[in-house]
């Protein structure tokens, strides 16, 4: 299994512990991620704000870039795997437009031809090969670690270009819970917005929003929350202290990073998967994780 | 057989809501709102909702499904049964029930009329009528089917924790005027439409592009009223400063700088918002989460300055 990783900016930033959990699951799994360096920002829907042109040329770049080393490109968060499949659906149903890109990006020496396919990590191991592959190197079983997915909008909605089956009610994440020994809590926000877009324009909504998912989970009697999707983490994570006080309640509850659940099942150690640079402690995990066999 | 478990409500009985179940046979072809007819009509003639056309053209039948907006005429039941062959009806949600499924759309219209869903051109009009290109009524195509059923309202994740935002379909109808070649006021408009509880409260979940029945998709009319505001210079907002903030961060080193963003989206000068950003900022700083201080450039960003000039940016 090789791919063309595209880090997101965020893995690089604010939540680095995402980038070294990705290389650690990568490297347990036996999947090769080629780092693509050169791959500028997704826009996060952002820049499509200024200009959707813009923002569309700069991501069939990145899909240019994978296409030429002849790899399927990988994302490692929810707003980069959604924001990439709707540029990319913007070039493929407009012949003109994919014209008009491309003769912008030769100049650069790229060319966009739609060969790569965007994938979400939560979405390579939910594959055949990728359970096979989890299932053949689990080394610590997570065994009664209750764990709660929060998928993060941009990998459900619009459905149309999502990868998870049922988009409304996924259960992709919930499945690779099972396959890592832990219990997987069903619970109603897991679908829902972390606020994280608006929390500099309206903290106190970004922040309910963010609060009302934590205490469902917490209410439906999850450890951890675990997430695919670094700005989801940054709001549920670095602002629980805000959000506890906001909704009046005395809840914590850690914030994993999807790569990080799948490399504590592969045997790596809380410390080397930079689990002790969260906000929210996450000792309530570590006591649950069994001795690596 | 199928259940239908259907939420209840009559203040005058009970003051609580409360399920019921109705079992029925779905018969072939069936939609939800023919076999809620014919659960009205065979079982129980108390129960209450609003429907009219059943073709997805009046927008009256929005009620909830298995927890999601949708127009029970436009849905075949049997796609909505549930492992237990249920299915769940509740009324749409972000509106008051007043009886049964039949919710309080006022604070919806209100929001509606807020943003003056009319035409404003004060020059005298042309012997015939005002006429567009095919090109410009393309602009405003998608947010002219919107039939006000209130679905994207009903899901839409901002209003279940801020009812003064103005919600998807009247930021939708917004972008009808705003993207009108025939109006006048389009600064006046996305000025307004950048305050507080605007367009820049938008969360981006994408629930209302799920739920709408029509191409409006409200979200992307809400990004279509972000370019024209940003274009037409009403950057005095966290929401246009973060946007500009974002891009000239990307035109610079091809990603994000996650310092200068939240200060930038702020603004230099209001002090309120920049001393709201200390408690993280200290939290980051404290757990060695703050991004690099010197901030890297991918690999080629020529290439990415080369792009935003040719396309002007």
């Amino acid at each position: 299994m090789k791919f063309a990783l595209f880090t997101g900016c965020v893995s690089q930033g604010a939540t680095r512990e995402l980038m070294v959990s990705t290389k650690k699951a990568a490297e347990g799994l036996g999947i090769d991620f080629v780092e693509m360096k050169s791959a500028a920002c997704c826009g996060a829907g952002v820049v499509g704000e200024k200009s959707s042109i813009l923002a569309d040329t700069l991501n069939a770049r990145s899909f240019a870039i994978a296409e030429k080393q002849g790899l399927d490109l990988v994302t490692i968060c929810s707003t980069c795997q959604g924001v990439l499949k709707k540029s990319e659906c913007n070039i493929k149903s407009d012949p003109e437009y994919k014209k008009k890109i491309n003769h912008i990006l030769s100049e650069g020496g790229h060319q966009y031809d739609g060969t790569s396919r965007i994938k979400h990590f939560a979405n390579i191991l939910a594959t055949d090969e990728g359970i096979a592959r989890l299932k053949e190197r689990i080394k610590r079983p997570l065994t009664g670690l209750k764990v709660a997915a929060f998928y993060g909008c941009y990998v459900l909605r619009p459905s149309g270009l999502s990868d998870f089956e049922n988009p409304d009610n996924p259960t992709g994440l919930e499945e690779i819970f099972e396959v890592l020994g832990a219990t997987p809590v069903y619970y109603p926000s897991r679908t829902k917005c972390c606020g994280f877009p608006i929390v500099m324009m309206n903290k106190t909504a970004s922040l309910e929003m963010a609060g009302n998912a934590l205490v469902d989970a917490i209410e439906s009697g999850a450890d951890c929350v675990v997430t695919g999707c670094p700005l989801c983490h940054l709001n549920l994570d670095s602002y629980q202290p805000e959000i506890d006080q906001l909704m009046k309640k005395k809840y914590s509850v850690p914030v994993l990073h999807l790569p990080q659940l799948v490399a504590l099942a592969l045997g790596y150690s809380p410390k080397e998967l930079d689990m002790d640079k969260h906000i929210v402690s996450t000792l309530q995990v570590k006591r649950k994780l069994h001795p690596v066999s | 057989m199928a259940t239908f478990r259907i939420k209840r409500y009559n203040p005058e009985i009970k003051p609580e809501p409360y399920y019921e179940e109705f079992q029925l046979d779905i018969p072939e072809g069936a939609t939800l709102l023919d076999c809620i007819n014919l659960i009205k009509w065979t079982q129980d003639g108390t129960l209450t909702y609003r429907m009219s056309c059943r073709s997805a053209i009046c927008g009256s039948c929005g009620m909830k499904a298995n927890g999601h907006a949708q127009l029970a005429c436009q849905r075949q039941a049997t796609s909505l049964l549930d492992k237990d062959d249920t299915i769940t009806i509740e009324p749409l949600g972000n509106m008051q029930p007043i009886k049964d499924l039949v919710v309080d759309f006022e604070p919806f219209w209100d929001k509606v009329n807020k943003i003056k869903p009319y035409l404003q051109n004060d020059v005298s009009p042309p012997q015939k009528e005002r006429t567009q290109s095919p090109e410009q009524f393309r602009l405003i195509d998608d947010s002219s089917t919107c039939i006000m059923c209130g679905n994207c309202y009903s899901d839409c994740n901002v209003l279940e924790v801020d009812d003064k935002f103005l919600g998807p379909a009247a930021l939708a109808k917004a972008q009808r005027f705003v993207g009108d070649s025939r109006d006048k006021k389009t600064l006046e408009r996305v000025t307004e439409l950048s305050e507080p509880g605007g367009i820049w409260d938008c969360t981006h979940c994408g629930e209302c592009v799920e739920r709408c029945p029509k191409p409006a998709q409200p979200f992307y009319r809400i990004k279509e009223i972000m370019s024209v505001a940003l274009e037409q210079g009403v950057h005095n907002n966290n929401g246009a400063r973060h946007a500009l903030s974002f891009v000239k961060s990307v035109k610079s080193s091809g990603r994000l700088n996650e310092n200068m963003i939240p200060v930038e989206s702020m603004g230099y000068f209001n002090f309120k918002g920049l001393i709201d950003l200390i408690p993280i900022g200290l939290r980051m700083l404290l757990k060695r989460k703050i991004p690099p201080i010197i901030h890297k450039s991918i690999d080629d960003v020529k290439d990415v300055k080369r792009i935003f000039k040719e396309l002007d940016q």
